[in-house]
């Protein structure tokens, strides 16, 4: 794959202003759900910088993953705890928040100097495999990575169980603790709260 | 200046300002949604360096890729567990403001 190298400085400073100016859309806009489908927009960019590193595995990879699965999960839990509260005010959130974002640019600007003044030892051709990279990863998965490979797998199905337990209703027909018989509404016809906030 | 390609250190210093913004929203977030979703961030950030390194530095035996694979993978497991947890609390407190879970502050 080779692109005219202008045409790959216009796809990767645009797709990074998108990467950037998303996130932070994500981490600063009011509404819960726009922030959302943003998030949507900066995980597509990010499959885009992918391509232009020639990855084209990874990239479908990041597609399906995260755009398909992650961020659709997302929108539905959204969906289900979406409800209008208003926050208790917190009376030191302005120093929080300067001393939260003074800690996040100290970090920024000691990481991009060290982007910058460290020297990589760039190996050359680049992109040599090229297309090739696909049969290479599976190549890695089932040779050396054979191990986490198979261990992922295990990690996925334990995600799996543990997040069905996690979410499920309770099964049992009385609660624990208090003996009475237990609702199995759904969320919005919600029972008592058990653990309220007393203050 | 006469570029042969896009440098590496411009992969970088994205990645780096990604991190940073996934770090002050999962600070400064009340939303627990988005604190899920400034994780997700913040993975995506380390993604974009490991390709960038594997792209340029280990271009033969591509094992950034293989990472950025793994990554991807406990990435998911993290988001479905990460919901399951949040609608278990939402069950249990009918918020989901962050400032609300503090039974194990002293």
């Amino acid at each position: 794959m080779s692109i005219a190298i202008t045409t790959q400085f216009i796809c990767f400073t645009v797709l990074s202003l998108v990467v950037i100016i998303g996130a932070l859309g994500v981490v600063l806009l009011e509404s819960i759900v726009y922030s959302a489908f943003l998030l949507g927009g900066v995980f597509m960019s990010v499959a885009g910088l992918y391509l232009l590193l020639n990855a084209s595995f990874v990239a479908a990879a990041q597609v399906l993953v995260y755009v398909g699965a992650v961020n659709v999960l997302i929108i539905f839990a959204i969906m289900l705890v979406n409800k209008k509260e208003d926050l208790k005010p917190i009376n030191d959130i302005k120093s929080r928040r300067v001393i939260s974002t003074s800690i996040c640019l100290t970090l920024l600007s000691l990481l991009i100097r060290v982007d910058l003044t460290n020297v990589w030892s760039l190996s050359s051709p680049q992109n040599a495999i090229g297309e090739e990279s696909t049969i290479r990863i599976g190549e890695h998965l089932f040779s050396d990575y054979l191990l986490p490979f198979e261990v992922a797998s295990v990690l996925l199905l334990m995600a799996m169980i543990g997040a069905i337990v996690l979410a499920r209703r309770d099964v049992m027909s009385k609660d624990i603790s208090t003996g009475l018989p237990v609702d199995q509404e759904l969320i919005e016809k919600s029972s008592e709260p058990l653990l309220t906030n007393k203050n | 200046m006469n570029l042969e390609s896009i440098p590496l250190q411009a992969f970088l210093v994205v990645s780096s300002a990604l991190f940073c913004i996934g770090i002050w929203g999962l600070l400064n977030s009340r939303n627990a949604v988005r604190v899920l979703m400034s994780i997700e961030l913040m993975l995506n950030a380390v993604n974009i360096n490991l390709m960038a390194f594997s792209s340029y530095i280990d271009n033969n035996l591509i094992q950034g890729q293989v990472f950025t694979i793994f990554v991807i993978t406990v990435a998911a497991a993290e988001a479905a567990v990460g919901l399951a947890i949040l609608l278990s609390l939402y069950r249990n407190r009918v918020t989901v403001d962050m400032e609300s879970f503090n039974l194990l502050k002293w």
